[in-house]
């Protein structure tokens, strides 16, 4: 059988070092399978996070040859293996041991946007009417596996750390599923201005190309909640309505 | 030991869909809850499920109601399932479900606004909500989202080693966290497990490493019981091909939307093979079960939507007889029903189609087969996927033997009998979790705290330690994998006495091996240490399983006998498997007779039997 070299990134937040492994390569492997062959054959001690091995809890987040990738959706046959392949943990976050990062900021931040507020039942038996297309706008975001790798990504937290004054695409998108959640009645945008950090992002896009769950979200999630900012907050036409109703007022 | 200490009134272990709705229901009653993940949160196995949750909404079929979904229910389990539980869950899941949305969750819409709903195997009538097929993640992320605001203590990548008992009574636990592998010891008046399944005993399995019946064996240690351990579905389409993805699930949800099973001779054996039972419900010919995928109420269902322990069984029998596909399994295509499709509906766009029905498969085989699901046909065969048997537990309360100690979602048993219904563990893990996060708020408000002695949890966590005390030892990993291979071969889907009964000594064996286990590295964030401390849980279900499947002389639901090949309704088909932990530390076994169903329950299950009772009932 075909052998590559994985070279893995081990160590701890104080030190580290890539080291190198050889493992066999068979028909249709994904970097995580040769992860786990080193970790069952030599280092068990090799720590990643892993769940679902289908793409579909976002556990697996890393960077293969300095691209932020799920490891369970990476194809071995894909990668040059005429070179070692290189993986280390994600950037944006500190390390905790290997593969594996510390990701608990995000939990906070979750935690500090309103929560979804539905309006009234539209029924007597308490159920809601929506259109199918009014659900695929926010279906679309709601398809976010919350792998961070568009966080991991995202200069504004990974250059310039700004995870204190910024919230990162993962959490705008979450924003922008609760603003156009067809039943929701909540409203955020103050928040995305103000304690949110929106203007830092400068769509550049590498939210949108790194997401695995191929979801849109500069276009369709970011700009738009942009735009709402906007309209709030700097629409010369509606300052000078206020400003005319809070004299009158 | 150095550890650190929480306390809560209840502690939730596990947050997948179970854990989680019992920690949001004991949370509303007003007690403290702290809830403890093996993973991070929102990551758990629930993520997974495809198909959608199964509940009586009657939104695109008038004709459904309880009684209905919970008959459909029982015949699925061959009527071995606990009848009050199935009856519960079948009244209460469409509350359930509307509540997801009140939560947030926004489900596929009927054309008049309403949750859409979708067949599947062994439902009687459309009756599975659903998101595509990523049903599960919306209702994980649902839960989740409403849960954080909710006043729940989260401890995230933490395993539970051992339950603490003071005086008989469950009042904590015991675990290590996974990042710098330090003991944590957490006090409390109730205990809800919610730790999910045992797939990984299996070496071909749908099962994330998560699901190690942690849940099982922690309550088995502690004196509960566990029911229907013989009981193990094989799902009957998982990936097969290629071999990294083998065992990956294939949801049900294609063959709900017109999927087609074929042999290497393009034959659709599922016809030729239609249990007695299923007859009247099962489409005469292609044409038929088309129509019932359109929703033509006139129509039956197509054979591939039988139940999947009768499908699994099939396409088995077609790989070992030499008519399977080239990895040896059988061919599963959605081309037919496109191309019957395409000529009645004028511009049916077949991809587009496809890719709105099922776009985390047509995402999956892309990515990880090569291959376009739209256009060519999947390869696929039987995966462990889900257990029935579990903790025995009240069915109005959730509680086990032991007080203080619940459990919901898989790793309770009792709704499911010998098959779960696909859309079922939704609906489970919703209606019963809730019940659990309820009853155990209620007794924890009415006991004092009690205490957790010191002395068992000190015990547990240099057991714990041991691997790295020994200055050699075998790798871990091969253990488990030595395991896995023995049960996939000894214990899968196709059983004979002489087999498992091998298959008890090799236990035996991986025990003392397992007991020899010898880590290296530190307890941070260790993964061969975990393996290590998972094996306990491993061999002790494996060794329910084996047990339980030995005594059960017959082929029922997902136990399949090849010494016994038919059912034997006098002996077993009134009796539930029960194993416990003897006194001497050995595992015992007794059948125990299924309570009476009252005559109201059997009068749903008659209407839907052609005005007969099966024999199991009468």
């Amino acid at each position: 059988m075909a052998t590559a070299t994985f070279r893995i990134w081990r160590g701890t937040a104080e030190k580290g070092e890539f080291r190198d492994y050889t493992a066999e390569v068979g028909e249709g492997m994904v970097v995580l399978d040769a992860v786990h062959q080193i970790q069952a054959t030599q280092a068990p001690d090799l720590a990643c996070r892993w769940n679902c091995k289908a793409g579909k809890c976002g556990s697996c987040s890393a960077e293969v040859n300095g691209k932020p990738r799920l490891m369970c959706m990476t194809r071995v046959s894909d990668l040059p293996l005429d070179v070692p392949v290189i993986v280390e943990p994600m950037q944006a976050f500190p390390p905790v041991k290997d593969l594996v990062t510390d990701v608990s900021w995000n939990y906070e931040v979750k935690k500090r946007i309103a929560p979804f507020s539905p309006r009234k039942p539209d029924a007597p038996d308490g159920t809601w009417r929506m259109a199918q297309e009014d659900a695929d706008r926010v279906q679309e975001f709601r398809k976010c596996i919350e792998c961070f790798l568009c966080q991991d990504v995202c200069h504004v937290l990974r250059d310039h750390h700004k995870h204190a004054a910024f919230i990162g695409p993962r959490f705008l998108v979450h924003v922008a599923q609760l603003e156009m959640h067809p039943l929701d009645t909540g409203d955020r945008v103050a928040a995305l201005k103000n304690d949110n950090g929106i203007g830092y992002c400068n769509i550049t896009k590498c939210c949108t190309k790194v997401c695995p769950e191929h979801i849109t979200i500069t276009d369709n999630a970011i700009i738009p909640l942009k735009e709402r900012v906007v309209d709030d907050h700097y629409d010369p036409v509606l300052k000078l309505i206020r400003l005319v109703l809070r004299r009158r007022g | 030991m150095d550890h650190q200490t929480h306390e809560h009134d209840v502690i939730v272990i596990g947050a997948g869909g179970a854990g989680l709705r019992a920690a949001i229901e004991a949370s509303a009653a007003g007690v403290s809850v702290g809830l403890v993940c093996k993973s991070l949160l929102g990551k758990a196995h629930t993520v997974m499920a495809e198909g959608g949750i199964a509940a009586a909404l009657a939104n695109v079929d008038d004709r459904d109601n309880w009684k209905v979904h919970f008959a459909d229910t029982m015949r699925g389990g061959q009527y071995v399932n606990n009848w009050r539980m199935a009856q519960l869950h079948a009244q209460e899941a469409p509350a359930r479900v509307n509540e997801l949305e009140a939560w947030g969750a926004v489900f596929d819409r009927t054309p008049d606004g309403r949750i859409l709903q979708r067949n599947f195997g062994g439902h009687k009538y459309p009756r599975l909500a659903h998101v595509g097929d990523r049903t599960g993640l919306e209702l994980i992320r649902t839960l989740q989202d409403h849960g954080i605001h909710k006043g729940i203590a989260v401890y995230m990548e933490r395993t539970v080693v051992r339950l603490l008992l003071d005086a008989g009574r469950v009042t904590g636990a015991l675990a290590y966290d996974r990042e710098r592998g330090r003991f944590t010891v957490f006090k409390a008046k109730a205990v809800i497990l919610a730790c999910g399944g045992v797939g990984k005993a299996y070496k071909i399995t749908s099962n994330s490493w998560e699901c190690t019946g942690d849940g099982h064996t922690l309550a088995y240690d502690a004196g509960a019981e566990l029911i229907d351990m013989e009981f193990v579905q094989f799902h009957p389409t998982g990936m097969i091909w290629p071999p990294s993805v083998r065992g990956i699930l294939v949801t049900e949800g294609v063959r709900g939307e017109g999927g087609v099973l074929r042999n290497k001779d393009g034959h659709r054996f599922m016809f030729g093979d239609i249990p007695d039972s299923y007859k009247p419900q099962t489409a005469a010919d292609e044409e038929e079960g088309f129509r019932y995928v359109l929703g033509d109420k006139e129509a039956r269902r197509p054979p591939e939507l039988l139940t999947r322990d009768h499908v699994a069984r099939c396409i088995v029998r077609e790989a070992r007889e030499g008519r399977g596909s080239p990895h040896g399994g059988v061919f599963l295509e959605l081309q037919t029903f496109a191309e019957w499709f395409g000529r009645r509906v004028k511009g049916f766009k077949a991809e587009l189609h496809w890719k709105k029905k099922l776009p985390s498969m047509h995402h999956q085989f892309k990515e990880l087969g090569g291959l376009d699901i739209t256009k060519e046909p999947m390869e696929v065969g039987p995966t462990t996927h889900y257990m029935m048997g579990g903790v025995r537990v009240d069915s109005d309360t959730q509680m086990s033997r032991v007080p203080g100690l619940f459990a919901c979602g898989e790793c309770a048993a009792g709704i499911n009998g010998a098959n779960r219904l696909g859309g079922n563990s939704l609906s489970d893990l919703l209606v019963l979790g809730k019940l659990a996060g309820e009853h155990a708020a209620r007794y924890a408000k009415d006991r004092p705290a009690a205490g957790v002695p010191a002395d068992q949890a000190e015990a547990a966590a240099r057991r714990a330690l041991e691997p790295f005390d020994r200055p050699a030892g075998e790798n871990p990993f091969q253990v488990m994998f030595d395991l896995q291979d023995m049960m996939q071969d000894l214990v899968g889907i196709v059983r004979k006495e002489d087999e498992m009964v091998r298959a008890l000594d090799g236990l035996e064996k991986l025990k003392a091996r397992a007991a020899a286990c010898h880590v290296a590295g530190n307890r941070e964030y260790n993964p061969g240490w975990h393996t290590a401390l998972d094996l306990h849980n491993l061999l002790t279900v494996s060794e329910g399983i084996t047990r339980a499947a030995l005594v059960r002389k017959e082929s029922r639901g997902a136990q399949f006998r090849d010494d016994y090949p038919a059912k034997n309704t006098k002996e077993f088909g009134r009796v539930n498997t029960v194993v416990w932990r003897g006194p001497d530390g050995s595992m015992h076994i007794r059948l125990e007779p299924i309570p009476p169903m009252p005559d109201e329950l059997k009068d749903a299950i008659r209407a839907e039997a052609g005005g007969t009772l099966p024999e199991e009932l009468r």
